[in-house]
Parts: C-alpha cells; structure tokens; sequence
C-alpha cells in the first residue's frame, strides 16, 4: 500500500490521517466483498443451501407432499440393511476399476507410446482422435454404446467374425456382463482425457531426461517405470481425482445405457437416488444416499489429493 | 533417438488400434442411421439403399429448430453471467485479497468434486417453491451456481499471479477499484475468461441430470437432456435414434474441431488447477 507519507508530526494530524486511511482501507474491503458476493450469493443459494438441505432431509421421513416426520438415523440404518441400497455403493466401487484405474493406467501406457514414437504429426492426430469422446454429452456416449453392445450390434458382429459365436449375448442385459459393459462406456469416455493430461505433463519433464536415458539404450519399459511414473505423480494424481469423482458420481452414462438394471447389477448412487426421490418418492431415503455418496467422495477423493500435494514439493 | 524400428512399428500399430476403438462407434452409428427406418440393421454394414432422409425425419421429430433454441437461449443466459460473477469474485480473492478471501477460497473449494446427484433434490424442492420448475431458468440458476467452485477457482489462479506493480501503478493514477478491474485486469484476462467461456459452453450444452429431474419439456432443455427425451420415444427404432444422437453431437464436435486447441488447453488446465 503506498500511502502518501505524512510528514507533519502533529498528533491531531497524524490521528487524522490515520483516519482517513482506516475509512479507505474500510471502503476498499467493502468494495472488494461487493465484488466476491454475487457469485458467493449464488453458490450459496444453489449449492450450499440445498447441501445443508439434503442433510435435514436425511433425517425425515418424507413423500415430498405430505408432513415430515422425524426419524433420527433410521434412514442410513435402511441403507446399511437393504443389500440393494448399500450394493449402489459397491457397484460404484466397481465403476473406479473401469472408470479411472485402467484409463489412467491405459493412458500412461499410450502416452508414453506417443511421446516415444509419434512425435510428428501422427502423434498429434492421435490425441484428437482419443480425445474426441470426451467433448461428446454422455448421454450421447450411453446412446451410440447401448447400440453397439446389443445383440445385432458391432460387438457381437466383430466377436462372431472371429469364430466366437457362442460367447454373443445382449451385454448390457446380461447380470455378470452388464458392470464391466458400462465400464467399458467409461473407458471410451474417458482414456483420451487421460492420455492428453499425461501427454502434457511429459512435455513439461525435463527432454534431457529422456534423450540420456535414450542414448544409454533404455527400452520402453525403463524409461515409463524409472522417468515417466515417477515424475508425473501429479498429473496422475489429476486424473485419479477427475476419474474417481466421474466413477463415484456417475449417472449419465448407466441412466441411459441400462438404469441401473437388469435386476440392480448396475444401479450406482447416483441412479438409485434418482429412482428414490423422484419414482419412488423416499426423500429421506434418498438423501441419506446422497449424503453418503458425498462423504465417499471426499473420503477417497482427500488422500489422492495429499499424494499430489506432497508430490509437488 | 534411439528407437528401434521393431518398437517404432508396434508402438504405432498399438496407437492405431486404439485410434480404431475409439472411431469405430462413431463410424457403426452413422453406417446404421443410413438404414430404413424401423428396421434393426446388423452393427456394420453398408445399407443398400442409403436412407439420407432418416437425418431429415430425425431433425423433424426431435423438433431441432427448438431444441437448438432452447440449448442455445440457456447456453447465452449462464455464460456470460458466470463469466462475470466468477471473475469478478476471482478478482476479489486473487487480487485484492480482501480480508476472509482464505474462508472464501476454501469455501468454493469445497465446491469442486461435489457430486451432482448428491444436493439436485433440494434444488428440485426450491425451485417448486419459488415457481421456476419446468421452465428453462430452472437449468439457468442452479448451473451458475454450480458451476462457480470451479470457475471462481480458475479465474482466482489466474489474478494471484497478476504482479502487483500493475494494480499499484495504476492506484497512484487514481483508479477506482472498479477501473482497476474493468479498464486493467479483464483486458489481461480474455485468455482465461475465454477458455472457461468455451469449458462452461460445452458443459452446459451436455448437462443432462438438471435438465432431466428440472425440466419435464424436452424443448425446454440442454441439448442432452432433450437426447435424453428422444432415447425415451425412439429406442426401438434404431436408425432414427442413430440419426437424431449424430444431429445432437454434431454442434460439439464442430465446435471441438475448430477451437480444438484452445479447447484441450482449457479443460487440462482446469483440471490441473481443480
């Protein structure tokens, strides 16, 4: 703050400066908090309040019509005692394995591939490429997959073609089959992401790296465990935070490829509060749900993110 | 380099097949939407008589002269309010650093790996309340709040690396607070304001969860949640759904194509920032 320097060493002078500089300060921290509440007033408005919302809720019983009654914890003891309810929660266990720990590893793979032999052009083609899932809506990813995995789609086409006809089936109606199909969705979806995000923390490691351990001879294999792991802990602990967060939360895709079903095979939180709040009209059912499925992403969200933090330094 | 030429050959064959995964949906929907309507056509094959007019048929019974409205009329309403509101609140934390900015990052922070379905029924619940259910500002409202953990976020990494010989310069020239943000600091912020502008565009043309429990009139909706309406009238038949999904796609993938750059640019960013 550059203050104009008072010289005048009279007490009442100097108290009046001061003065004046304290109603300044003042104005301009009223200034600035004017300019921070729109969009603080907004947030509140839609997601603060209606968090603190969804906790009450949990604690009622309530048709979303009639009176609410009080009924303490009883709604999360449900969760825990319905095997369908609380099975939500392991299919979206399930869904990180699809979701985020083979495009992440997938993607470290390919990019590693791409930084080592397609440099040019080529390389260049191929992120576009892998990354044009990603700018589709998901819902339109749950369309074009719910196609191809049906019974007289190119899945079972291409599996025929190979002289496997017996294994053909309707993937997503299929409940040992229907989870690692929607998965599958998620790592279409989801490896390009994955890929460019390495990609660009490659480019950021230092080349000379690289080019030593490539005139000592280092195979693919040395280079990704010894160089390429280890020093892009950030950039994979990004994508583990996105993909995981997509994982635990995901609803497009399964609402459109399957609802959840056949029977409750692939319902996630997501779906199934969905289906309580709005089908079956258990409020507090379902907000009990969603509090949980909030609490399960930060409890695994924060550790991936200390990894990152640390890794940083 | 030292790369072999065995490595270098496997490595792009690799990459290729991936490419082909990757492609090859796309390929399979528009090959089948070219089949006669109502009929089931095997995933990959050539129709013999390719049916252009099914694109046509789809534009009409999905009513896309609305549903372009629609998406694009919510589009204009929460952009350029989110833009405004996050940079300025960005503004606020990152540069001013007006006293409680710590609570306030930490609060919108807090914001940004919160899951959707986890507070859309209170938000159902308000807006019956307040009688703005089932009209388009029941997307509107609810998205700019969504979206400001992450926006107010971006921009504040943008203004706390802003020197602070530039805000001082021009104090002593006496600039108010607002010229400081207005005539100075948003000039030099078009590069991030612009990302997010595309980021918040693409987001809010695929939203689907708010428009789905929010709006019950697919012509009132994002271009996904009426996808998601027309799934629900056409699933049985097949080459129209195929042809309306790539008339719903196609505007992204456009918009992808041309501003590719930019495009990845700001969505990896963003993701680093988060």
């Amino acid at each position: 703050m550059a203050s104009i320097a008072t010289p005048d060493k009279h007490p009442i002078a100097l108290a009046n400066s001061r003065w004046a500089r304290f109603k300044r300060v003042r104005r301009e921290t009223l200034a600035g908090w004017l300019f921070a509440l729109p969009a603080l007033l907004m947030y509140a408005a839609f997601v603060l309040v209606p968090l603190l919302l969804t906790i009450v809720y949990s604690f009622y019983r309530w048709n979303g019509i009639g009176p609410m009654s009080w009924v303490g914890l009883k709604n999360y003891v449900t969760i825990f005692q319905v095997p369908d309810l609380l099975g939500t929660i392991f299919n979206a266990f399930w869904l990180v394995l699809w979701f985020s720990l083979i495009p992440v590893g997938l993607g470290l793979i390919v990019s590693s591939v791409i930084h080592r032999v397609a440099t040019g052009r080529f390389g260049e083609i191929a992120r576009t490429v892998l990354f044009l899932p990603q700018v589709i809506p998901l819902v339109a990813a749950g369309i074009i997959w719910g196609w191809l995995l049906a019974l007289p789609g190119l899945i079972n086409q291409m599996i025929k073609a190979i002289g496997l006809g017996a294994i053909t089936r309707a993937w997503l109606g299929d409940f040992d089959w229907a989870l690692p199909s929607v998965g599958l969705i998620g790592i279409w979806v989801l490896l390009g992401f994955c890929t460019v995000l390495l990609l660009t923390g490659m480019t950021r490691v230092d080349q000379a790296l690289y080019e030593s351990a490539r005139i000592d001879g280092a195979s693919w294999l040395t280079e990704f465990v010894a160089i390429t792991v280890p020093l892009l802990r950030h950039e994979i602990g990004v994508c583990l935070t996105v993909t995981v967060t997509a994982a635990l939360a995901a609803f497009d895709i399964v609402y459109v490829s399957t609802a959840g079903g056949p029977g409750n095979s692939t319902a996630v939180p997501g779906i199934q509060i969905y289906i309580l709040a709005f089908t079956q009209r258990a409020i507090g059912l379902a907000s009990a749900l969603a509090v949980m499925l909030m609490i399960l992403v930060v409890v695994v969200i924060l550790p991936i993110q200390r990894l990152t933090r640390e890794s940083r330094q | 380099m030292r790369v072999s030429r065995s490595e270098l050959w496997t490595g792009r064959a690799f990459l290729l097949a991936l490419m082909a995964f990757t492609i090859l949906p796309f390929i399979s929907i528009f090959v089948t939407a070219l089949h006669p309507s109502g009929t089931v056509p095997s995933g990959f094959e050539w129709p013999a008589h390719p049916q252009w007019g099914n694109f046509i048929e789809a534009f009409q019974v999905a009513e896309m002269p609305k549903l372009i409205m629609s998406s694009t009329f919510i589009v204009l309403a929460v952009v350029p309010v989110a833009l405004i509101i996050s940079t300025m609140a960005g503004f606020a934390i990152g540069l001013l650093r007006i006293p409680g900015s710590a609570v306030l990052l930490f609060l919108f922070v807090f914001g940004l790996t919160l899951p959707f379905p986890g507070i859309i029924i209170p938000i159902y619940f308000l807006e019956r309340a307040i009688g703005i259910y089932n009209s388009r500002f029941a997307i509107v409202l609810p998205l700019i709040g969504l979206y400001m953990p992450f926006a107010v976020f971006w921009m504040r990494a943008h203004f706390v690396n802003m020197p602070a010989e530039i805000s001082e310069a021009a104090r002593v020239d006496g600039a108010t607070t607002w010229d400081l943000f207005w005539r100075i600091h948003v000039q030099l912020a078009r590069a991030p304001i612009a990302s997010l502008g595309i980021l918040m565009s693409v987001w809010t043309w695929n939203q689907f969860l708010i428009a789905l429990v929010l709006v019950e009139d697919p012509t009132n909706r994002t271009m996904a949640g009426a996808l998601g309406a027309f799934q629900g009238h056409y699933a049985t038949d097949i080459p129209l759904l195929c042809a309306g999904t790539i008339l719903i796609l196609l505007p992204t993938l456009i918009i992808f194509v041309l501003f590719q750059r930019q495009f990845i640019t700001a969505l990896l960013q963003g993701a680093v920032k988060g």
